[in-house]
């Protein structure tokens, strides 16, 4: 029933259901806080349980499904311990370091080579099938008749695996509250405590309100893990009608950063440009013809039946089915998507994408539009498994794709899914069409960045430990959540076994209150979407493709009158919008965070697809990251090395550094 | 017939449909939603109101949970309309959301869980 079917109905309007806490307060106390209780959040917690700390985990919607994995995933990248790969940690790390010129994490990277296999593990003895059990695909290219295991991207080398990962956010979860986690479901996060309130130093709990009943939260904790989500709601805002396009959903306002950045973290890679996650103009993801990531291997087709090749990175048109899941370069290994490594890739790391004619074979009329993917193609495993097992499986694909399209008859082994119709360019059908990339200009977001962190994964602020493909720079996948929060939760386990519980400032604690409740007890004329969209607007004009130190300034000044003028005068009318009324006001400072990271490169950097017009070059000087973060109000800057946990005071050889920080049992 | 003034709808109206012969109202759909769009009926034992139609981001959490198959998700016209088909043999195209739907394909889906 629809809200408007209810007054309608009854001719009333509903009572808020839930009762009202507004000013009232709740302590929690643990060893350790989660704030964000995703599969990152979800696995550190289960990692400090075991390793004996009390936890307590604040979630914003529900633990069972929510984050960006709750809703499935079909890849288990960086699997490269499991039997049949051939890829070592090592190798791993040091061609994600290569392939971006240095522009990412290479040390979360390592961690993930080394323990991204027994994640998985460990996610099969919680009840999650990773293996054809029921040989189902026996005899496929795909699959290793021994182990049952299957792969995906790369059949030479076997690093990233086909799991049936729909139903993983329950499992993780159920887990995580059979240990013994305090789980506070519904609440919005909304600033760290610190040491004396003070910005820079070590974090001792956090505050929240809840979204049901605007109870104010006080968690207290000796060590706290950040495994927050990225944003949507910051270069683009209108989710009356980008509701159903996204593979982020409308919690994900990156809170995490901007907490991070209030209490004076350093943070890292913000000024990257990532295309094509706008949401806006895509469509619901797989929900249309396409070949990429899940489909990868389905065959497309033109309006006459005509077949578009896949080709390797180097250009070179392939016909077999094999040969779209092997290396572009003999001695190499495909990378694979979605993992954050797609920023000026190296050829001989990409995995074969359509053929990069195509635009031009569409112009010149040797193909027509529509597109469709066409299973018939393929063998009837082959079919099954992209579609009955990698679809099905893939996060918002069982319920959204899978069955909405069998419901309504769709059939693999008869039926062709057109592809939208579109101009796709001289890049042929690269990266997902559902994504809109067809429609839908590669500009204005930035994202990717996130905490600077140590080989323990704890950022520049004592007790604060970053997991996630949120508050790690340059993380992207599922497992790969998994995993840093695993090894973050374990981290931060033994940190608050070292440290003594330090009592937050009360000052801090009742300033942060008053914030809080600011639109419930002063009310106004602004709402949290018309403030979002405020926010959205001065992104794009401020941040978008045209930079300078000028304009920047001009974005920072702008952002912060914004906050000061009409984000005073917010209002909500419930425990719902408050906490969204507060996400809005975080996404303005997120926003100057942002800003003041554009700001402080003073080049460009194409790698990072990030681009100055005021300093158009990219000289050797400024080829490294540029840590951002503020002290006493003031924003620093500081140059750090892209391979910084190979240098002083760590080893130059990954496994010493691994050894001597991982606190293995 | 009655009138009522009530704001403009936020999107899609209709985001979930609730089967009434099924849905006994004991609200778990509510409880699981990571984004909060639901709140429990006033009156108990009937299906849940879905109150903030454009916060849902169709994961279909709440359609996995129900223990009694009531809901359905139903993705917006604009998803429905560029979900589209072509049987390769006939060349008819089809659908979701289609005038004369096809019988369902009931092939579950990979896997034993």
């Amino acid at each position: 029933m629809n809200w408007h079917e209810y007054v309608a109905e009854t001719g009333e309007i509903p009572a808020w259901p839930y009762p009202l806490e507004y000013g009232n307060e709740k302590v929690i106390e643990s060893d350790v806080l989660v704030i964000g209780g995703g599969v990152a959040g979800c696995r550190a917690a289960i990692a400090a349980l075991k390793r004996g700390a009390t936890v307590a985990v604040a979630d914003r919607g529900f633990s069972k499904r929510s984050g960006e994995g709750g809703a499935g995933v079909d890849h288990w990248h960086g699997a490269v311990t499991n039997p049949c790969s051939k890829i070592t940690p090592e190798r791993y790390s040091e061609a994600a370091m290569e392939t971006t010129q240095g522009y990412t994490n290479g040390l979360a990277r390592y961690i993930i080579g080394k323990e991204g296999y027994d994640t998985l593990l460990e996610v099969e003895q919680m009840g999650v099938q990773i293996r054809d059990e029921d040989d189902e695909f026996k005899g496929s290219i795909f699959r290793d008749d021994e182990t049952k295991l299957m792969f995906a991207y790369d059949l030479e080398n076997k690093h990233c695996l086909r799991i049936y990962g729909y139903n993983i956010k329950p499992a993780v979860d159920k887990e995580m509250r059979r240990l013994g986690a305090d789980v506070y479901d519904r609440v919005c996060i909304t600033s760290l405590l610190t040491e004396g309130g003070r910005q820079g130093a070590r974090v001792i709990g956090a505050t929240g309100v809840s979204d049901r009943t605007g109870l104010f939260y006080i968690f207290k904790a000796r060590a706290v893990v950040v495994s927050s989500g990225r944003t949507v709601r910051l270069w683009s805002f209108a989710p009356e009608y980008t509701e159903s396009q996204s593979m982020c959903n409308i919690n994900q306002t990156a809170m995490g950063h901007t907490i991070g950045w209030r209490a004076g973290a350093e943070l890292i890679m913000m000024e990257q440009v990532v295309p094509h996650r706008l949401s806006g103009m895509g469509y619901a993801p797989y929900s249309t013809g396409n070949n990429n990531n899940t489909y990868q291997g389905a065959p497309t087709v033109d309006k006459n039946g005509k077949e578009v090749h896949y080709a390797t990175a180097f250009g070179e048109l392939v016909y077999d089915e094999k040969d779209i899941f092997m290396p572009s370069e003999e001695g190499s290994f495909v990378i694979g998507h979605g993992i954050a490594l797609d920023h000026g890739q190296m050829p001989k790391y990409k995995i074969t994408v359509t053929d990069p004619k195509l635009g031009e074979k569409l112009r010149s009329g040797e193909y027509e539009q529509p597109f469709y993917t066409d299973f018939t193609l393929l063998s009837e495993q082959s079919r099954r498994l992209i579609f009955g097992m990698m679809l099905s499986n893939e996060g918002k694909c069982r319920v959204p794709v899978y069955k909405t399209l069998t419901a309504w008859g769709y059939d693999p082994d008869q039926d062709m899914l057109q592809y939208p119709v579109a101009d796709y360019g001289p890049q042929g059908l690269i990266d997902s069409s559902w994504a809109g990339a067809g429609q839908t200009p590669a500009k204005w977001k930035m994202g990717g960045g996130g905490f600077l962190t140590d080989w323990r994964l704890m950022t520049s602020l004592p007790g604060l430990f970053a997991a996630g493909c949120g508050p790690l720079p340059s993380q992207g996948c599922h497992g790969e959540s998994h995993t840093a929060g695993r090894y973050a939760g374990r981290q931060a386990a033994v940190f608050a076994l070292k440290h003594e519980a330090v009592e937050p400032d009360p000052e801090q604690i009742a300033k942060e209150k008053a914030r809080v409740l600011g639109p419930v007890q002063r009310g106004g004329d602004v709402s949290w979407k018309e403030m979002n969209a405020a926010v959205a607007r001065l992104m794009q004009d401020y941040c978008g493709d045209y930079k300078t130190e000028y304009t920047l300034d001009m974005g920072i000044r702008r952002m912060k009158d914004l906050m000061e003028t009409e984000g005073e005068r917010m209002y909500a009318s419930n425990p719902h919008e408050l906490a969204r009324a507060i996400e809005s006001l975080s996404l303005a400072e997120l926003g100057i965070a942002y800003m003041q990271a554009a700001k402080a490169r003073k080049a460009s950097c194409p790698v990072l697809g990030f681009f100055r017009n005021d300093y158009p070059d990219s000289p050797e000087e400024w080829h490294c990251f540029v840590a951002v973060c503020q002290k006493d109000g003031e924003v620093q800057s500081r140059k750090v090395p892209c391979d910084y946990y190979l240098q002083e005071p760590y080893s130059p050889v990954l496994e010493e550094n691994y050894r001597k920080y991982a606190e293995l049992d | 017939m009655n009138a009522y003034s009530i704001p403009n709808p936020n999107g899609p109206s209709r985001i979930l449909s609730f089967d009434a012969e099924k849905c006994v109202g004991c609200n778990k759909c509510v409880n699981v939603c990571p984004c909060d769009v639901m709140i429990p009926n006033p009156k108990p034992g009937r299906e849940p109101i879905v109150l903030f139609t454009e916060e849902c981001w169709f994961c279909g959490g709440c359609v996995e949970e129900c223990p009694f198959g009531a809901l359905t998700l139903v993705t917006p016209a604009k998803q429905r309309v560029s979900t589209v088909w072509k049987r390769k043999a006939t060349g008819e195209e089809f659908r979701v959301g289609m005038k004369n739907p096809l019988p369902p394909n009931t092939k579950p889906p990979s896997g034993n869980r």
